[in-house]
């Protein structure tokens, strides 16, 4: 039999471009692993520092007064950040959304786009501007500070997410759904009210949690909004300045001796971000389940 | 009702002509439309009569969907497109001022090409319509009644709460009639219902057809001509019209009862497209 004028047997070139593309498949491979691995070190050395403080009493009794060495726990500034995220969500979860259904639904493209432009320059303002921008405001009517104002700049921050996060999924709810409505003699806002956000509710609740979890981190617009001047260590009333855990971070963290309660109280922060995206995808794979889609 | 069924059964055997004294439900008059610049239909005139079946066939993009948008106003919902010239049900011009689409469309009722039921149960899908229509006395008692009518009742009266995602093509399909029969419509509209569906569910949906047409007076838009064949009474045949700059146009060719579309059309255009010759 004669030898065929052809090899199949890996050529040169062949090898060389193998080479290559194992080589930018570990690239990539080592680039994951790099994230979730600053990730993880941040995660332990957080809990790591900070484990010397985490007792019982660090999340049950109040802030001490004063420059108590001992410092005192995080209970009300974790009420205080639950507070103020919770007003703030208020605000902004069902302004982004409406938003959303303006951008997506009824606004003509080039308002649309007008308005898509104002939500991402406003998600780029810097958050301690916003903070400057509602104490200004804000406190030349009110006149004091409060954990409302607070939350305010916290919703200025969370808004331009929510809305972003939320048009972009309506514009993945299937037109064939509108129709079907419109169809029926449904008018279009009840349409968008009963089928096309009940169907986009998935990404809703992500970009929600996501802006969730960014309001809570925020220190910056909280300082002069709801820090300064905090008389009390154990209130949470919203009318009055409250603690967050952000700022218990920055205050504890200048004092030596409360360094290990600043990063238990990181911790904390890290651990009510978690639970909030934990809950908000538990909630989302329920509603799935029972839609069955 | 009674005069109505007796005319149908005398039609069906055979007796000329199918509209005898039957009721214009539409009448299209002059009926452009336009998407944007593009001209989509030109200058249609038909007559659609009561509680026959009248379908609509031709080539791809030959208008015949953009035709029966019009006939609910869904053409209102595309962008940039204009129509000219009347489109009048029972005598009321629907594009006329002070006329509402959301009213129009709810005694002129769909069913689309592609199945597309709401992410919700069957019976919550059957019963949003009424509902939000605010017909709620007796809701369940509408629903079993739209789904019988339907013919799907049998096979999803144990399941009701269940997604309705979860049915097959032809059940979805089946439970979109049942949408549109709840709210009580006096037309529907059929566009292409069966052209994503099985030789099975389609025979299906034709005999909800047959049964349908007591009630309902009923338009379809079918690719399939066996299908117009085997379902309409009346048959309409849209053709494209190549202008000397090369744009298309749709326009109604030849519009005549089924049987002498099919079996003797006047026009020749007709004739090489049910032929095969053309399209």
């Amino acid at each position: 039999m004669a030898e065929p004028a052809f090899s199949l047997r890996t050529s040169d070139r062949l090898r060389r471009r193998q080479l290559v593309s194992r080589a930018m498949g570990a690239v990539a491979v080592g680039a994951a692993l790099l994230a979730v691995a600053v990730l993880a070190i941040v995660v332990i050395s957080v809990a790591h520092r900070g484990a010397g403080a985490l007792n019982l009493d660090f999340f049950t009794q109040s802030q001490a007064q004063g420059f108590n060495p001992n410092g005192g726990g995080v209970l009300f500034a974790i009420v205080g950040s639950a507070v103020l995220v919770g007003i703030a969500t208020l605000i902004a979860l069902p302004l982004g959304v409406l938003v959303a259904i303006f951008i997506s639904e009824l606004a003509p493209p080039h308002l649309a786009r007008i308005a898509r432009m104002a939500l991402d320059i406003t998600n780029g303002i810097p958050t301690i501007v916003i903070g400057i921008f509602v104490f200004t405001m804000l406190m030349a009517i009110h006149g004091q500070q409060s954990a409302i104002a607070g939350s305010l700049a916290l919703a200025i921050i969370m808004l331009p997410l929510v809305a972003r996060a939320t048009e972009e999924v309506l514009l993945l709810v299937p037109s064939s759904l509108r129709e079907a409505s419109l169809a029926l003699g449904v008018s279009r806002w009840r349409t968008t009210l009963q089928v096309v956000v009940p169907s986009a509710l998935g990404g809703i609740l992500t970009g929600t949690t996501l802006a969730i979890a960014r309001a809570a981190g925020e220190t910056a617009p909280l300082l002069f909004l709801t820090s300064l001047g905090v008389s009390s260590h154990a209130d949470a009333n919203p009318f009055h300045p409250l603690q967050s855990l952000t700022l218990v971070i920055f205050t504890y963290f200048d004092v030596p001796a409360l360094q290990t309660k600043a990063w238990a109280a990181a911790f904390v922060l890290m651990c009510f971000v978690l639970f909030t995206s934990l809950a908000a995808k538990l909630a989302l794979a329920r509603y799935r389940k029972k839609l069955g889609g | 009702m009674e005069a109505i069924r007796t005319k149908i059964e005398v039609a069906g055997a055979g007796l000329r002509p199918v509209v005898g004294e039957r009721q214009a439900v539409f009448e299209a008059r002059d009926v452009s439309v336009f998407y944007g610049d593009q001209l989509a239909i030109d200058n249609v005139n038909i007559d659609i009569y009561q509680h026959l079946i009248t379908a609509i066939i031709g080539p791809s993009g030959c208008g015949k969907s953009t035709f029966i948008r019009t006939l609910n106003r869904m053409t209102d919902l595309v962008p940039g497109a204009r129509l000219s010239g009347q489109v009048r049900y029972r005598g009321i011009d629907l594009y006329g001022p002070g006329v509402d689409a959301v009213e129009v469309r709810r005694r002129i009722g769909m069913v689309f090409q592609k199945p597309n039921p709401f992410p919700k149960s069957i019976y919550d899908n059957v019963a949003y319509g009424l509902r939000i229509l605010g017909m709620r006395n007796g809701l369940d008692e509408r629903v079993e009644r739209a789904l019988r009518s339907a013919a799907l009742w049998d096979e999803v009266k144990d399941r009701l709460g269940d997604t309705a995602l979860g049915l097959s093509g032809g059940q979805q399909q089946r439970l979109c009639i049942a949408r549109a029969i709840a709210v009580e419509p006096e037309v529907i509209l059929f566009d292409e219902p069966a052209s994503a569906l099985d030789p099975i569910s389609t025979s299906a949906i034709e005999d909800l057809m047959h049964e349908l047409k007591r009630d309902y007076t009923l338009v379809i838009v079918t690719h399939n001509m066996q299908q117009a064949a085997r379902v309409a009474d009346m048959t309409a045949f849209f053709g494209l019209e190549v202008a000397p700059d090369e744009s298309r146009r749709g326009v109604l060719v030849e519009y005549d009862e089924t049987e002498k579309i099919f079996t003797n059309p006047s026009d020749k255009r007709t004739e090489d497209y049910i032929t095969g010759r053309f399209g």
